[in-house]
C-alpha cells in the first residue's frame, strides 16, 4: 500500500449545493501533497470528510488501505485555516485537554509538550493565558498541538498565515522535518511560492471537482510550451531578428546596444532544441539558452480559465 | 477510549474558574441574606412604630371604643372647637384627627364623622376606625330591636367549619397555599436553572465559534459529545453553585439572625397567620391543634417522591432546554443574534409558571393543570406544582404522571436529535443569521 488516504468518486451535497462531485484522489505515502483550488471550490469540504467532521453522500474514503473509521481520527492532525483556541484558558492546559482529545494520556502529552515547546522556543508560555499572546504566537502553539500525538496524516490548511517570514520559515523546517520522519501531509494553499517549494503532488479542485493532479513535476512537463529563453552577444540584431521571424515563432525581442545583448523568447514546435542552437551557433555568441517552465501559478490559473471558457 | 469525561471536566472548570461566576456565586448569598434581614429589620422597626391618633368625641355615643392597640393609641380632646382640635394634631405630631360631631342619633354622627390626616391615611388605620364605628352602629341597632350588650356581646362570635376528605382525614383550611407553595418553589427553581445555565451553555457555544476553536475540537471529538459535555459540565457546574447558596446562605442566616437578634419565627408568622385566616377569638388550644395539623398535613406531603421526582423532572427538563439554548448558540454568530431564538423558548417556561399559579394552586387536577403537565416542554414545571398533593388518589393520577414522563422522555429525544443537527452544521457555519426557514433545512442536511 503506497496511499495513505485514497478517495473514491466522493460527492457531498448540502441542500441544493453541491460541494463535491465525484472526486477521487491518491495521496501517496510519505510526500507532502498539495491541494489546491479557489476561494470555495470545496476544499475545506474534502478536509472535513477526511477528519469526519462530515460524511460523504457518495464515494468512499480510505486510510492507509482501510475504510475510514472513527479510531483514525488518532492518527491524522488537522490545523484547520480558520483556528483559535479558549481565550481564557492557560496555555499548557490547553494543549494537554486538546492533545488528551486525540488520545494521549497526560502524561505522555506532558512529556511531548515540552520537547515541543523547547524546540519552538516558547517554553515559558505554559503559564500564559491564550488572550496574552500574539496571533503568531496562538499559532505556534495550534501548531504543536496538530502534530503533537504524531500523527500518519497531516493536513494543513493554509499553515503560514499569521506567521512572520521567520516564523514562517521555522515551521517549513518542522514540515519537512516530520515528512523526512515518514508523516504524509496533505498541503492545502492559495500560496504558490509554498506549494512550489513543498509539494511533491498536486491536486486542483474547482467548483466541485477535481480538474487536475499528479506529480508536480509531470504536471509542470504537461504544461510546458517549448518556449525557450534566448540570450545572444551580438552587434547588429537587425538582419537575426528578420532571419529568425521566417524560421521559427520568435514571441518577444528585445535588444540592449550597449551590453550587445539580445533577448529572445521563442516558441518551438517540440522540445527538441538542437536545430535552433545550431542555428543561433554559427550566427552569435550564445550567452544563455532555457526552457521556460509554468510555475505552479500559470498551471493554476490557466486550467481554472481554460475550464471556465470550456464551460461557457 | 471515551472523551466525554474530559470535556465536561473542561466545560466545568471553565465555568467555575470563571471570574464573574466565582463572584456571583459568593457576592449573592450575602446579597440576598443582607436583603432579608433588611426586610425583617425593617419590618421591625416598622411595627415598633406607634401611630397616635387624636379623638374629638362631641357626640357622646362613643366613650371607650377607642382602646389603644398594639400599633395605634389614641388621644381624647375635650372642651375644643374643631379648628383647635385640627391645629393642635398637627402641632403634636399626631397622625391624624377623628372627628365625632354632637348628632342626635348615632346614624347621624356616622354620617358626619370625618378623619382628618396630614397625608392620605394608610388603609390599616381606616379599616380600624370604620370597624369601631359599624361595630357601634351595628350594637346601636340591636339595642334599639331591644338587646342588651351582654346578649349583643355573647351573639359575636366566629365559626370555622371543619373540613374532612371523603377518606376521613381532617382537613384544614390554607393547607392548599402552602401545598402550591412547595410545588412553587421547585417549579421556579427548575425554571430558574434553566434560564440561567441554557444561557451558559449558549454564551459558550458562541465563545467556542467565535474564537474558532470549534474547528480544532471538532476533528477529534464528534459534535454530540461536544455538546453534551458542554450541557453535563455546565449542569455540574451550577449545581455546585446552587450547592454553594445554599449551604452559605444557611449559614449566613443563622449568622445574621444570631448578630441582628431577629426572631426566625418572626418572619414565617405572617404566612402562618394568613394560612389560617382565623380570627383573634380562637382559644390558645385551637391554635396549637391547627399547628400540629399543619405539620401533619405537610409531613403527608410526599416529599421524599417529590425530591425523586423533582430530580427526574429538572434532568430532562433541563437537557431538553439547554439542547436548545446549545443549537440556538451554534445558529449564530454572537450573542446579539439571539433574542428572535430565545423568546420563543423562554415563552413557554413563563406559561408554565403562570399556569402554576393561578390554575393549578385553584384546582390542581383541573383539566388545565392535567394539560400542562402532560405538556413536555411546561411539564417539569407544572407537574411538580402539582404534586405537593400526592401521588394516585386525591392527587396526580398514576397515568398522568408515567405518561406525562414518557412524553417527556420521547421528547427529549427528539429534541436533542434535532438540537444535535443544528448544532452540528450550525457550529461549522460563519457569517450569516440563519432564519428558521433556513435552520429546517440544516435538519435535512445529511452528516
Amino acid at each position: 500500500m503506497n496511499n495513505i488516504l485514497v478517495a473514491n468518486g466522493v460527492t457531498k451535497q448540502f441542500g441544493d449545493h453541491t460541494a463535491l462531485k465525484n472526486v477521487s484522489l491518491e495521496i501517496p505515502k510519505n510526500s507532502i501533497y498539495g491541494l489546491l483550488g479557489p476561494n470555495g471550490a470545496g476544499k475545506t469540504t474534502l478536509i472535513r470528510i477526511i477528519n469526519q467532521i462530515t460524511y460523504p453522500d457518495k464515494g468512499s474514503v480510505y486510510f492507509d488501505g482501510k475504510l475510514l473509521k472513527p479510531e483514525h481520527i488518532s492518527q491524522i492532525g488537522y490545523l484547520p485555516e480558520e483556528r483559535g483556541l479558549y481565550k481564557s484558558m492557560k496555555v499548557g492546559e490547553q494543549a494537554l485537554y486538546l492533545a488528551q482529545l486525540k488520545g494521549l494520556s497526560r502524561a505522555e502529552a506532558k512529556k511531548r509538550l515540552k520537547y515541543w515547546f523547547e524546540k519552538l522556543e516558547i517554553g515559558d508560555w505554559w503559564n500564559k493565558k491564550v488572550q496574552e499572546l500574539s496571533k503568531g504566537m496562538a499559532q505556534k502553539i495550534q501548531f504543536v498541538v496538530t502534530v503533537l500525538h504524531e500523527p500518519k496524516l497531516l493536513i494543513f490548511d493554509e499553515p503560514f498565515s499569521g506567521f512572520d517570514p521567520i516564523n514562517a520559515n521555522l515551521i517549513k523546517e518542522q514540515i519537512l522535518n516530520l515528512k523526512n520522519n515518514g508523516t504524509s501531509i496533505i498541503f492545502s494553499t492559495h500560496r504558490m511560492e509554498s506549494v512550489e517549494e513543498l509539494c511533491e503532488y498536486i491536486a486542483l479542485i474547482h467548483k466541485a471537482e477535481k480538474i487536475l493532479d499528479g506529480k508536480l513535476s509531470d504536471i509542470k512537463k504537461a504544461y510546458k510550451s517549448n518556449i525557450f529563453k534566448i540570450g545572444l552577444e551580438i552587434d547588429n540584431p537587425d538582419v537575426l531578428i528578420n532571419e529568425m521571424q521566417l524560421k521559427f515563432q520568435v514571441l518577444t525581442h528585445g535588444f540592449d546596444a550597449i551590453e550587445k545583448q539580445l533577448d529572445l523568447t521563442v516558441q518551438l514546435p517540440s522540445n527538441e532544441s538542437r536545430e535552433i542552437l545550431n542555428f543561433l551557433g554559427e550566427r552569435a555568441n550564445v550567452k544563455g539558452f532555457v526552457e521556460t517552465t509554468p510555475t505552479a501559478n500559470d498551471i493554476f490559473i490557466q486550467t481554472i480559465q481554460n475550464r471556465n471558457l470550456s464551460h461557457e | 477510549m471515551n472523551k466525554l469525561p474530559l470535556i465536561i471536566k473542561r466545560e466545568y472548570l471553565a465555568k467555575v474558574r470563571n471570574k464573574s461566576f466565582v463572584i456571583m456565586t459568593f457576592l449573592s448569598p450575602i446579597l440576598m441574606v443582607g436583603m432579608i434581614l433588611l426586610i425583617a429589620y425593617l419590618t421591625q422597626l416598622n411595627d415598633n412604630e406607634k401611630r397616635v391618633i387624636a379623638v374629638l368625641n362631641e357626640s357622646g355615643y362613643f366613650s371607650n371604643e377607642f382602646s389603644a392597640s398594639e400599633a395605634t393609641s389614641y388621644v381624647n380632646f375635650r372642651d375644643v372647637t374643631l379648628t383647635q382640635a385640627k391645629d393642635s394634631t398637627v402641632s403634636q405630631g399626631y397622625y391624624g384627627l377623628i372627628y365625632l360631631p354632637d348628632e342626635p342619633n348615632l346614624e347621624q354622627v356616622a354620617q358626619r364623622a370625618f378623619f382628618y390626616s396630614k397625608n392620605a391615611p394608610s388603609a390599616t388605620i381606616l379599616d380600624k376606625l370604620e370597624n369601631i364605628i359599624t361595630g357601634r352602629l351595628r350594637q346601636e341597632r340591636l339595642r334599639e330591636l331591644g338587646l342588651s350588650p351582654k346578649e349583643y356581646a355573647a351573639m359575636d362570635r366566629r365559626y370555622d367549619i371543619n373540613i374532612e376528605t371523603f377518606d376521613g382525614l381532617q382537613n384544614i383550611k390554607g393547607i392548599n397555599e402552602i401545598k402550591a407553595v412547595i410545588g412553587g418553589a421547585f417549579g421556579y427553581l427548575i425554571m430558574m436553572f434553566i434560564i440561567i445555565y441554557g444561557g451558559f451553555v449558549m454564551r459558550s457555544v458562541i465563545e467556542e465559534k467565535t474564537s474558532r476553536i470549534i474547528e480544532v475540537i471538532i476533528s477529534s471529538v464528534k459534535p454530540f459529545h461536544l455538546m453534551m459535555g458542554k450541557i453535563i459540565g455546565t449542569s455540574l457546574a451550577g449545581i455546585t453553585q446552587f450547592g454553594i447558596w445554599i449551604i452559605s446562605g444557611a449559614i449566613l442566616l443563622f449568622i445574621g439572625l444570631a448578630i441582628f437578634d431577629i426572631d426566625p419565627a418572626s418572619l414565617t408568622k405572617g404566612g402562618m397567620t394568613q394560612g389560617m385566616a382565623n380570627g383573634t377569638n380562637v382559644d390558645v388550644d385551637a391554635v396549637t391543634q391547627n399547628i400540629q395539623l399543619y405539620a401533619q398535613e405537610i409531613f403527608e406531603i410526599p416529599i421524599f417522591a417529590m425530591l425523586v421526582f423533582f430530580i427526574v423532572y429538572f434532568v430532562l427538563g433541563y437537557l431538553i432546554y439547554s439542547s436548545i439554548y446549545a443549537a440556538i448558540g451554534a445558529a449564530v454568530d454572537n450573542e446579539t443574534d439571539t433574542q428572535q431564538f430565545i423568546f420563543p423558548v423562554i415563552l413557554p417556561l413563563m406559561l408554565a409558571i403562570y399556569v402554576g399559579f393561578f390554575s393549578v394552586f385553584s384546582n390542581p387536577n383541573g383539566p388545565i393543570a392535567v394539560a400542562f403537565s402532560l405538556f413536555p416542554l411546561t411539564s417539569p414545571i407544572v407537574m411538580l406544582m402539582r404534586l405537593p398533593w400526592g401521588i394516585g388518589e386525591g392527587g396526580v393520577p398514576v397515568w398522568q404522571l408515567v405518561s406525562s414522563i414518557l412524553i417527556l422522555i420521547a421528547t427529549f429525544i427528539g429534541i436533542v436529535w434535532v438540537a444535535a443537527k443544528i448544532y452540528r452544521v450550525g457550529i461549522l457555519m460563519y457569517g450569516k443569521k440563519p432564519s428558521y426557514k433556513e435552520l429546517y433545512k440544516w435538519l435535512k442536511y445529511s452528516s
